[in-house]
């Protein structure tokens, strides 16, 4: 038992391209009369308690978003929460500085992690993929900053971008007073500092995805295309890579969600002032803030859902539906 | 990896002009990519003094760990690093055990519900957490524990933060732990059931420790992750006392640190225990992202 077990290591589990679940999908119908009342009141605990808490503290709380978005609320009493329609998107599309400023930063922030750190993970797991030696030295070396926690990252790069001790400055030489380059002040260029710090650590996440996705790869593709007398290239542009694309699905999702995501990086920088601001920071200096404007932070909140549910849900689908099948 | 390499590290090819350069290119890029690391480890060996002197690129008179010794004492870095862990242990355990259950009901009885469940917690997963936090925020100042936490309220407790954390990453683990244990035979459960096992004999006795692997890969992932938190606990504890150590480092670094060589010391202070934790479980992490490769 254990030895068939055993050989399925978690990445032969690895969703959504799992290979085909074995036989059954299903307890036959009959075995159901097997369960006892008791069996049947702890299966219902059993589902029952994880979906109680998930739901109320992540679905219930999505939705309170939803319907606080067409209100205003002090916060103080529940009593003070007043209906005003589609006052505060109004507010927030045609009024508010920074909502578009963070839009474009949300879309740019994904565009280039897909366009700069993502090909590199790819052309780093296809190098590592080689059978050389050391190769769990230089994965370890671009997996750190994956592991380090996002926070820490920004304290670590604002020593890299430090105007008068910083490692640039100092290695270019703009470290002296009046020749410095404010990296994280200036706000032309701080958004693309924290791109730089962002895409360091994502590199190393999707090499990791790719690097599994390559292992999934059969080998005798590989020896039938060289046989065929396509190098290393062709091989890979017409071979290799059209075989991952359940892998480049996901690293599309992941990117997508990490860019909605992003806010440790840039909230331990400058806290989203000029030139960094993001929907994500936007909503939560609404809580932090001095004002706490719920109804008009609901509304950005909403935005946001509504960005990422365009991508979840027909991922999910397409996920559930191979399920299905498999 | 074990069985490939084995089978061709046999056949090892002579090193050849491509591999060469290809060894070369990567050790130059390893180096950049752990240059901002080394150099926070090289600004904390360092006195501000010497640094503030000479320069912070410039060959070192002396290296010593009196900033990692002073960045630890002052900011009473110790109290930070229990607060993370009576979050984080509790956190991580009730979230594998709530996840492997909702799995384990999903994977092993079809009450039509399945799907529909596991796209609730998997989607739940995906959310950015930004979307959900007003009223979670609110939800939190609204229920009052008094005697049951020190600030009387979810709010600004550590029982709150490790209830969202637990909402939040059963979502992923729920789908990883079914998609684990549909694998699984169903003869097992079928057999046991016929003995008239109960159904929490099945789960715990049975499912429960074939799953050890994926358990592992998911506690270490979930180690890492919720040790790493600074959103939830930024917005959701107020206190300073209070807070998990990435957070307080946040206003640390404000308040008590006023050199940047303090800062990078107590930066990397706060990275150690995740880089220890991935050391020793470098596969288990590994394995474990990949599992979750539809992760956020």
């Amino acid at each position: 038992m254990s030895s068939e077990t055993s050989t399925k290591t978690p990445e032969a589990a690895a969703v959504p391209p799992s290979g085909p679940a074995p036989v059954n999908k299903r307890v036959p119908r009959g075995h159901k009369r097997l369960l006892t009342r008791r069996d049947r009141i702890t299966l219902a605990f059993m589902a029952g308690v994880p979906t109680v808490l998930h739901v109320a503290l992540v679905w219930v709380t999505a939705l309170a978003s939803i319907a606080l978005a067409f209100t205003t609320w002090d916060g103080i009493g529940l009593g003070s929460i007043k209906w005003v329609g589609l006052d505060n998107f109004h507010q927030l599309f045609t009024d508010n500085p920074q909502f578009w400023p963070a839009v474009q930063h949300n879309i740019i922030w994904f565009v280039v992690l897909i366009l700069v750190p993502t090909p590199f993970g790819l052309f780093l797991a296809v190098q590592l993929d080689k059978k050389i030696r050391f190769s769990r030295v230089y994965q370890t070396a671009f997996f750190l900053p994956v592991v380090v926690s996002l926070a820490v990252t920004g304290f670590v790069w604002q020593l890299v971008y430090n105007p008068d001790t910083g490692l640039i400055n100092s290695l270019i030489g703009a470290n002296k007073p009046g020749h410095y380059i404010d990296w994280i002040g200036d706000p032309h260029l701080n958004l693309w500092a924290v791109l730089i710090a962002a895409s360091w650590r994502h590199a190393g996440y999707m090499m990791i995805l790719y690097l599994a996705g390559l292992k999934g790869v059969d080998p005798s593709l590989r020896e039938a295309s060289s046989l065929d007398g396509a190098n290393e290239w062709q091989t890979f542009k017409n071979v290799i890579f059209p075989t991952l694309r359940p892998t480049n699905t996901v690293v599309l999702v992941v990117t997508i969600i990490e860019a909605l995501r992003a806010f440790d990086l840039v909230f331990v920088f400058n806290k989203g002032a000029q030139g960094t601001e993001l929907l994500s920071i936007l909503i939560t200096n609404n809580i932090i803030g001095e004002s706490s404007r719920i109804g008009y932070g609901s509304a950005i909140a909403v935005v946001l859902l509504v960005i990422s549910l365009a991508v979840i849900i027909p991922y999910l689908i397409a996920t559930f539906r191979k399920e299905r099948r498999a | 990896m074990s069985t490939n390499a084995a089978a061709l590290g046999k056949q090892r090819t002579p090193l050849r002009p491509a591999r060469v350069l290809l060894h070369v290119f990567l050790v130059g890029t390893s180096l950049a990519w752990l240059a901002p690391l080394l150099w926070a480890v090289i600004a904390a060996l360092r006195p501000y003094s010497e640094t503030s002197n000479k320069g912070y690129v410039s060959w070192p008179d002396k290296l010593s760990l009196d900033n990692f010794k002073n960045a630890f004492e002052q900011s009473d870095m110790m109290h930070y690093f229990g607060n993370t862990l009576i979050i984080a242990v509790p956190a991580v355990l009730i979230t594998l055990l709530l996840s492997s259950m909702v799995a384990f009901y999903v994977s092993r009885f079809d009450f039509r519900l399945n799907i529909f469940l596991l796209l609730v917690f998997t989607a739940g997963n995906l959310l950015p957490q930004q979307v959900i936090i007003t009223p979670l925020y609110r939800l939190y100042l609204l229920i009052d524990l008094p005697g049951i936490t020190m600030s009387g309220k979810l709010y600004d407790s550590a029982l709150g933060l490790v209830l969202i954390h637990v909402a939040f990453q059963s979502g992923f683990c729920a789908f990883v732990l079914s998609n684990y244990m549909r694998m699984l035979p169903h003869e097992l459960t079928e057999a046991a059931l016929v003995d008239g096992a109960s159904v929490w004999r099945m789960y715990w006795q049975i499912v429960l420790p074939l799953c050890k692997p994926a358990m592992a890969a998911l506690g270490t992932l979930l180690s890492i992750w919720i040790y790493n938190d600074f959103f939830w606990a930024i917005v959701l504890i107020s206190t300073g006392e209070n807070m998990p150590i990435t957070s307080a480092l946040n206003n640390l670094s404000g308040q008590y640190f006023t050199d940047p060589n303090l800062v990078a010391a107590g930066a990397l202070l706060t990275a150690i225990p995740t880089l220890i934790v991935y050391f020793v479980l470098q596969r288990q992490f590994v394995s474990g992202l990949t599992l979750g490769a539809n992760k956020g």
